[in-house]
């Protein structure tokens, strides 16, 4: 386990023609390691991802992706993901698309080394063009569908801490980080902060990876903007309604790529870019839970 | 669809919930009704969302299903694993309140495309658990509006699937919530008219509808939001351009 910048793990871990899971579902997106791929000009990429989200919008705008696996890409409680939608019907990404169970289940296949995960969800159109397969019960006459794993190259996440053994501490939503870190060959880890080895021994119930499945670790506060950490600061609503007027447009979505990715160096460049008492009232209302 | 009619379809969605039933809540629509119905008549309601969130009272009508006040006022988060192998596929789940871009009349729903699945003249976001809140909840309602571009007679895509041909299934649709009024499904699985909002017409609803639409004997004309219903949905609905479905 390396303590590295964000920089410094893409440009060792992260490969063109990779599959990459940037875990986290609403909670603990992790932008800096996404924004860092796109200025890095990685390409070809399989992006997978419950819930593609702004992160994925926007990687996909910025032509890192030749294909997204993936069960809900909506942006949440607003609507469409437009960059998405635009690659989609211009036929510029191909799409692997499941509902959320058999995703989940596809990582839970992954993270147990099985060659299959079960369930019993009813067919629709997604399970007759992919014509999922069915298994019989060899103890009674059951049959149930299956899925095949889904093991990515690399899975990149971000959490609240992580000691400086690489062990790795997040609470409140956690969706299926966990089964997608256990699923990939390679973990990368964004946190908040960094604590002296051993000292959150205490704080076991919130353990998401032992530092033995972690590749590397870097500091990266307000790595998870615009979406949040429970606690820390809190989701930034405005924004997610702002890309929704941003992204319907390809010259705009271009140009904040250009202000927000691109033409900056990392994420304290990033952050220089908001004005302080936005983010001072987003740090505010994760500690009061008022926005 | 102006504001009166969003708060009928929400006071209408809301009645459909009872207490201390377990309602599994999607975005937009069904997220302002299930919480009006938290706020009035179902106050042991436990509102369950995909993102893990078990029995949330959120003090605000959350944006997102993940919104960290869900989180902050939940009983508890499960991982997404969990609740849906453990919790959905093993019947927990009384009622999954369902959105959709279009419905047919054995209660399939679209999510996925309008147009062919290959080349897609709009993509729409997809599944999320919608295809598996279909199978496994006890009972669904779906909170739509009505046009004909939304009730088709054939639907692009089967994103979540309804009653099969000719048969009712266990689970699946029980309501249909539109702004014109509700609708259920006969003992063959087939969508049925059977109440209109005061001023709404049963052939307004026929016009409106992509196939020959069944209509109960009797229709009722719904009961108008009560002011105690009028006041609640205001206060969720102030400030936010909640999209239906």
């Amino acid at each position: 386990m390396d303590v590295l910048t964000v920089r410094e793990a893409v440009r060792r871990h992260v490969e063109d023609g990779q599959n990459l899971y940037l875990a986290g579902f609403t909670h603990l997106i992790p932008f800096a390691f996404g924004h860092e791929i796109i200025r890095q000009g990685r390409r070809h990429l399989t992006l997978s991802r419950a819930t593609p989200d702004l992160l994925y919008d926007q990687m996909i705008a910025a032509g890192v992706a030749d294909r997204v696996v993936f069960s809900y890409a909506g942006n949440p409680g607003i609507g469409l993901l437009q960059a998405f939608r635009r690659a989609v019907q211009a036929g510029e990404v191909e799409v692997e698309e499941y509902s959320h169970f058999e995703l989940i289940a596809r990582l839970e296949a992954g993270a147990a080394g099985l060659p299959f995960w079960p369930l019993r969800a009813l067919d629709n159109d997604l399970t007759r063009l992919r014509a999922r397969p069915r298994v019989k019960s060899p103890y009674g006459d059951e049959d149930v569908a299956v899925v095949p794993p889904l093991c990515p190259d690399v899975t990149l996440l971000h959490a609240h801490c992580a000691d400086e053994d690489g062990n790795v501490y997040a609470w409140g939503l956690l969706g299926e980080v966990r089964e997608a870190a256990l699923a990939a060959r390679k973990v990368l880890v964004s946190v908040e902060e960094i604590r002296p080895a051993g000292s959150l021994r205490n704080q076991r119930d919130h353990l998401v990876l032992p530092g033995f499945r972690v590749e590397s670790i870097s500091v990266e506060p307000w790595a998870a903007h615009p979406s949040y950490v429970q606690d820390v600061y809190d989701r930034d609503q405005d924004f997610y309604l702002e890309w929704d007027r941003i992204s319907r447009d390809p010259a705009a979505t271009s140009a904040w790529l250009e202000r927000f990715v691109y033409d900056i160096v990392d994420r304290a460049a990033y952050l220089s870019l908001w004005p302080p008492e936005r983010l001072s009232r987003l740090r505010e209302a994760a500690r009061i839970g008022v926005q | 669809m102006g504001s009166n009619r969003r708060c009928e379809m929400a006071a209408v969605g809301a009645r459909l919930l009872r207490d201390r039933e377990r309602v599994l809540v999607g975005v937009g629509m069904p997220n302002l009704a299930a919480n009006l119905a938290k706020r009035l008549h179902a106050p042991d309601l436990v509102l369950v969302y995909e993102s893990g969130v078990i029995d949330a009272y959120p003090p605000e009508l959350p944006l997102s299903i993940g919104d960290p006040d869900l989180v902050r006022t939940s009983l508890c988060v499960l991982p997404i694993a969990d609740l849906f192998s453990q919790y959905l596929q093993t019947g927990w789940i009384d009622v999954g309140f369902l959105g959709g871009a279009q419905v047919d009349r054995r209660g399939n729903l679209n999510s996925t495309v309008i147009g062919p699945y290959d080349r897609p003249k709009v993509r729409l976001a997809g599944s999320g658990g919608a295809a598996d809140v279909a199978s496994f909840a006890r009972r669904t309602v779906v909170l739509i509006p009505h046009d004909l571009h939304r009730f088709p007679a054939h639907l692009d895509f089967v994103t979540s699937p309804g009653h099969p041909p000719g048969t009712r299934r266990a689970g699946g649709p029980a309501h249909v919530v539109t702004d014109l009024g509700l609708l259920d499904f006969d003992s063959e699985g087939e969508m049925r008219l059977i109440g209109v909002y005061p001023g709404v017409t049963v052939s307004e609803v026929r016009e409106r509808t992509g196939w020959p639409l069944r209509v109960a004997s009797e229709v009722q004309v719904l009961t108008p939001p009560s002011s105690d219903e009028v006041a609640v949905y205001r206060a969720l609905a102030k400030g936010k351009e909640a999209p239906i479905g």
